[in-house]
């Protein structure tokens, strides 16, 4: 995700992000059911769609997969790195396929990763390889339990 | 489970659906089948979680939540689940996990996403927090993030 500025929003707009986050249907014209609900018509909404994804304000716009639930492996992981080796690393890392979001962080762990891997084997091998890689020590924080995902953004 | 034409269907939407007015349909066209039998099979998958949920992720940051950060909390392991179910109810948090210690560099057990609109927000909702664990809170910190250094969506290779 960009770090991008806020930006100014019409009525429908607002709207369609705040239920889209919901749901889209999975139907032969999706478009215009959800134009009905929102008393809309399918182009406008197409448009409006087409535009938030193109100017940023969409991340994403369509299935979520569940990586677990496919066979695969999922991590959240952090390394410590000194500022002026920075960039060198997040190349590395980033250069990573498994590697889905990386985020700098205030702290002494001051890069955090999310690794998907195709095989719930992989995560740990992915960990090694990049503490190979770069010189640093990779800290695997695998999720042990889970209680709750699932917050709106009210635009 | 899923097949051989579900890991198509998979590659072909896991960037996004086509911004058409019958994207199932081109979805299917793409892979070789029907758009009837594309939507079947992103049902199943809804109903098994191999799917989340289809719809639109907001750039956060576009709609001024410029603040996200990671509160990480030390709370007594015998206490995780209770703990955890508790602050994953609170209307701030987004996700909340137990991930596991590292001795001598990371002694957090507990981790709840919070969100707001200025990093202000997140300290009073962090502050929140800390008042409803009491004794249970053995440390905390929050960690806000100073750059996203990279955002995809999940790749099937």
């Amino acid at each position: 995700m960009r770090k991008i500025e806020p930006v100014e929003l019409d009525d429908l707009e607002r709207l369609l992000i705040n239920e889209l986050q919901g749901g889209f249907p999975i139907s032969q014209r999706p478009f215009y059911d959800v134009a009905m609900r929102l008393g809309s018509d399918e182009e406008t909404v197409l448009t409006k769609i087409s535009s938030l994804r193109e100017r940023g304000v969409l991340s994403r716009f369509g299935p979520m997969y569940n990586a677990e639930k496919m066979g695969g492996g999922l991590t959240l992981a952090a390394i410590s790195i000194p500022e002026d080796d920075f960039d060198r690393v997040n190349d590395i890392v980033n250069g990573f396929g498994e590697v889905a979001h990386n985020y700098k962080r205030e702290h002494e762990l001051n890069m955090w990763f999310v690794l998907a891997t195709e095989t719930p084997e992989r995560v740990q091998q992915c960990c090694n390889e990049i503490t190979e890689a770069t010189g640093y020590q990779v800290y695997n924080m695998p999720k042990k339990q889970e209680f709750f995902i699932g917050l709106r953004f009210e635009a | 489970m899923i097949d051989a034409l579900d890991r198509l269907i998979i590659k072909a939407t896991q960037e996004g659906l086509p911004l058409v007015l019958n994207p199932y349909d081109v979805v299917g066209d793409e892979v070789g089948t029907t758009g009837h039998e594309v939507r079947v099979r992103l049902n199943r998958m809804l109903d098994d979680g191999i799917i989340r949920r289809i719809g639109a992720v907001p750039n956060h940051y576009a709609l001024g939540y410029s603040a996200n950060g990671m509160s990480t909390w030390d709370v007594p392991d015998e206490k995780v689940a209770e703990i955890g179910a508790k602050i994953g109810a609170l209307d701030f948090v987004s996700h909340c996990y137990e991930r596991p210690r590292h001795k001598g560099i990371w002694n957090y057990n507990l981790f709840a996403m919070v969100h707001g609109k200025t990093k202000e927000t997140c300290y009073e909702r962090v502050q929140i927090i800390a008042d409803m664990l009491g004794d249970d809170d053995q440390g905390h910190e929050i960690l806000f993030s100073s750059k996203i250094l990279k955002k995809t969506g999940l790749r099937l290779a």
